[in-house]
C-alpha cells in the first residue's frame, strides 16, 4: 500500500489538515471518534474558529481546553455552551435537521459513500467484529453532508460492495424505498492516505479530485474495488503548511493518540 | 418524607440481581458504574442480559467473568482506546462459547429506553432506510405511517429488570443530581423494574433542594442508593476524578490474552472483597494524576416569594 511521506510528514497529518480545511466555513459539525475529532480542534484554531462543534456524547458548541481524548472526554465539557440529553442530542439536535456537517470514520466505503462500521465478514461469525453502528446511522442521513476519513485506500476498504451497510447513502436508501428517506446529501468529502474524493449531488457518485504528493491517479485507481470516477481537473493536494504540523505535533496531540 | 434508601453495594446487588435478569448499567464514557459490574462478578451472577449503549472495557469484564449470556448495545468499543477483546473473542471465534448480540444504532438504543420508560409500545426513528442493520436484528420493524403514506423504523421499549447507574451526588432519599454528560440515565432508571443509584457521596436534603434542576432522577424512580467513592474508576465523574485513559490503553493489551484477562480479574475483582479494598490496592497517590482542578459554575438564583 502506498503511503505519503513527504518531509516526514504521515498521511494521518495530510489528511487531518486537509480535512481542517474543507470545514472552513461550515457552521455546526458532529464530530464521530477518532480522526474526526482532532481534524475539528485543528480546524477551529485555523480554518473556522467560529465553528460549533458538537459530539455524539450531548456536548454542543464545546471550547475543549485541551485535545478531546474521545467523544465524551471531561475537557469537552467544562467550558462547554451546553451539554444535552441524548434524546435531545440526537432526536433535536440531529434528526431534527441541525447539523450542517457530520464527521465520521469508517472501515469501508462503497463508490455512492454508503459506510459499514459493523462487520467484516459473516454476520453471524465475522472475520472481523467493527464498533458498529453507534451513531453514524443516525448522522448519515439527518446531517445536511458528510465527511470521512479513511486511514487506509485499498480494495477492501473501498469495495464494490460492502460486508455489511451500517449507514447508507441516500441512493442505497432510495433504492431500498423503505422508512424516511434521508434528509441530506450523504457522503460529500471522502479523506484518504492517498487523495480526496468528492460527490455532488445525493444521487451521484464519488469521484477523485485530488492525489496527494507522490501517488498517482493509477495508484488510486489500483487501490479502488471499482471503476473509480476521475475528475477531469484532478489536482495534486496542497500539503499541510508548517503551521498545520507545529500546531498538531506540538500543540494538539503532544501524546500521540491519534497521530501515527 | 421517605426513609432513607442508603444500602451497602454488596446488599444492593444481592437484592435486586438475580440470575438471569435483563440489567441495564449505562453511563456514556462519563459515569460508568465499574464498582456495581465488580460486584456482581463477585457475586458470581449468571446468565444477564446485559444493556449497554456503549459496551466500554466494563462489559469486557462481565463477559470474560462468565455473568453475561446476551449483550444489547450499540458500539462495540471502548472510545479512543479501542478494541474489547473479549467481545471479539465471543463473537468471532465463539471463544471459549459464543455471546448472543442484539445491536441498535446509538438513537435506537436511547428510543428504546424512552418507550420503556414513557410506557409506549415502540418509538419511531428516521433513520434505517436501506441500512442492513433492520436485517441483522428483526426486532427493528418497518411500520406504516399512520398519518402519511410512507413507512417508519421503529425500535421496541426496553425495560430492564434492573437498571444501575452511577451519579456525582444523592439526598439519602435518592434524589440523584448529575453534571456533564447525562447519557441515558434518566431513561434507563425509568424505564427499570427497580433501579439502584450509586454515588460519590451524599448531601443533606438542603444541598439537593438548593439546585432542584440538577436533579435528573427523582427519588420516587430510586430503589436504593450507594455511596461508593470513586466507584466509576476507571471511567471518570466530572468534577470528582478525570477517566483513566492509562488504564483504558493498558486495557488492550490485557484483553487480547484470555489468560491475562482473567488474572486481572482473579486479582483486581475477585482478590478484592469490596471497592474499599480495590481503592486501597491502587494506593492514594494512584490519584493525583486522575485528581481534576476546580472549575465551578456561577451561582443560581431561584429566588424566593417575599
Amino acid at each position: 500500500m502506498t503511503t505519503v511521506r513527504v518531509e516526514g510528514i504521515s498521511a494521518t497529518e495530510v489528511i487531518v489538515s486537509v480535512a481542517a480545511r474543507e470545514l472552513a466555513g461550515k457552521r455546526r459539525v458532529f464530530a464521530g471518534v477518532g480522526l474526526p475529532t482532532l481534524a475539528v480542534d485543528l480546524a477551529k484554531r485555523t480554518s473556522n474558529p467560529d465553528v460549533e462543534l458538537i459530539y455524539e456524547s450531548g456536548v454542543c458548541g464545546a471550547h475543549p481546553s485541551a485535545m478531546a481524548e474521545g467523544i465524551a472526554d471531561s475537557v469537552v465539557v467544562s467550558g462547554a455552551e451546553s451539554v444535552v440529553s441524548m434524546q435531545a442530542l440526537f432526536g433535536y439536535v440531529l434528526q431534527g435537521g441541525n447539523v450542517d456537517v457530520g464527521f465520521l470514520g469508517a472501515a469501508q466505503i462503497d463508490r455512492y459513500g454508503s459506510l459499514n462500521t459493523s462487520i467484516i465478514g459473516d454476520w453471524d461469525k465475522p472475520t472481523v467484529r467493527l464498533p458498529g453502528a453507534g451513531g453514524a446511522a443516525e448522522i448519515m442521513p439527518n446531517a445536511g453532508e458528510i465527511f470521512v476519513v479513511m486511514r487506509r485506500h485499498d480494495p477492501s476498504a473501498f469495495p464494490a460492495e460492502l460486508d455489511f451497510c451500517t449507514s447508507p447513502s441516500p441512493v442505497r436508501a432510495r433504492a431500498a424505498g423503505d422508512g424516511i428517506a434521508p434528509r441530506g446529501r450523504g457522503v460529500t468529502k471522502v479523506f484518504t492516505n492517498l487523495g480526496v474524493l468528492s460527490r455532488q449531488g445525493p444521487f451521484d457518485e464519488l469521484e477523485l479530485v485530488s492525489v496527494h504528493e507522490g501517488v498517482t491517479v493509477d495508484d488510486v485507481r489500483a487501490q479502488t474495488g471499482w471503476d473509480l470516477k476521475v475528475a477531469d481537473d484532478v489536482t495534486v493536494t496542497a500539503p499541510p503548511t508548517g503551521e498545520e504540523i507545529h500546531l498538531l505535533r506540538d500543540v494538539i496531540d503532544t501524546v500521540r493518540l491519534y497521530l501515527r | 418524607m421517605a426513609m432513607s434508601k442508603v444500602v451497602s453495594m454488596a446488599e444492593a446487588i444481592e437484592t435486586y440481581v438475580e440470575d438471569g435478569m435483563t440489567v441495564c448499567l449505562e453511563g456514556f464514557s462519563h459515569l460508568i458504574s465499574f464498582a456495581a459490574a465488580h460486584e456482581i462478578i463477585r457475586q458470581e451472577r449468571r446468565n444477564l442480559t446485559l444493556c449497554r449503549m456503549t459496551p466500554d472495557i466494563v462489559s469486557d469484564q462481565l463477559v470474560a467473568a462468565g455473568c453475561v449470556t446476551k449483550l444489547v448495545a450499540s458500539f462495540f468499543a471502548s472510545g479512543s482506546a479501542g478494541s474489547l477483546h473479549e467481545l471479539r473473542r465471543r463473537i468471532e471465534r465463539h471463544d471459549p462459547a459464543p455471546l448472543e448480540v442484539e445491536e441498535y444504532s446509538h438513537y435506537g438504543m436511547v428510543c428504546r429506553y424512552q418507550a420503556g420508560a414513557a410506557g409506549l409500545p415502540f418509538f419511531p426513528l428516521r433513520s434505517y432506510a436501506g441500512s442492513d442493520l433492520p436485517r441483522l436484528n428483526p426486532r427493528i420493524r418497518l411500520v406504516d405511517d399512520p398519518y402519511g403514506e410512507g413507512t417508519v423504523y421503529v425500535v421496541p421499549p426496553l425495560n430492564p429488570d434492573v437498571t444501575i447507574v452511577h451519579a456525582q451526588r444523592a439526598d439519602r432519599h435518592g434524589n440523584v443530581q448529575i453534571w456533564g454528560i447525562s447519557g441515558v440515565q434518566q431513561e434507563a432508571v425509568y424505564a427499570a423494574g427497580k433501579a439502584i443509584v450509586v454515588v460519590e457521596e451524599i448531601v443533606d436534603d438542603d444541598v439537593v433542594r438548593s439546585d432542584p434542576n440538577r436533579t435528573l432522577i427523582p427519588s420516587h424512580a430510586v430503589d436504593a442508593v450507594v455511596v461508593c467513592p470513586r466507584g466509576a474508576h476507571p471511567s471518570y465523574v466530572q468534577g470528582y476524578y478525570d477517566r483513566d485513559c492509562a488504564f483504558y490503553r493498558r486495557w488492550t493489551a490485557i484483553s487480547k490474552d484470555s489468560g491475562l484477562l482473567q488474572a486481572w480479574l482473579k486479582e483486581w475483582v475477585h482478590g478484592t472483597a469490596n471497592h474499599e479494598e480495590y481503592l486501597d490496592k491502587l494506593g492514594v497517590d494512584y490519584w493525583d494524576d486522575l485528581a481534576v482542578a476546580p472549575r465551578l459554575s456561577e451561582p443560581v438564583d431561584y429566588g424566593s416569594r417575599k
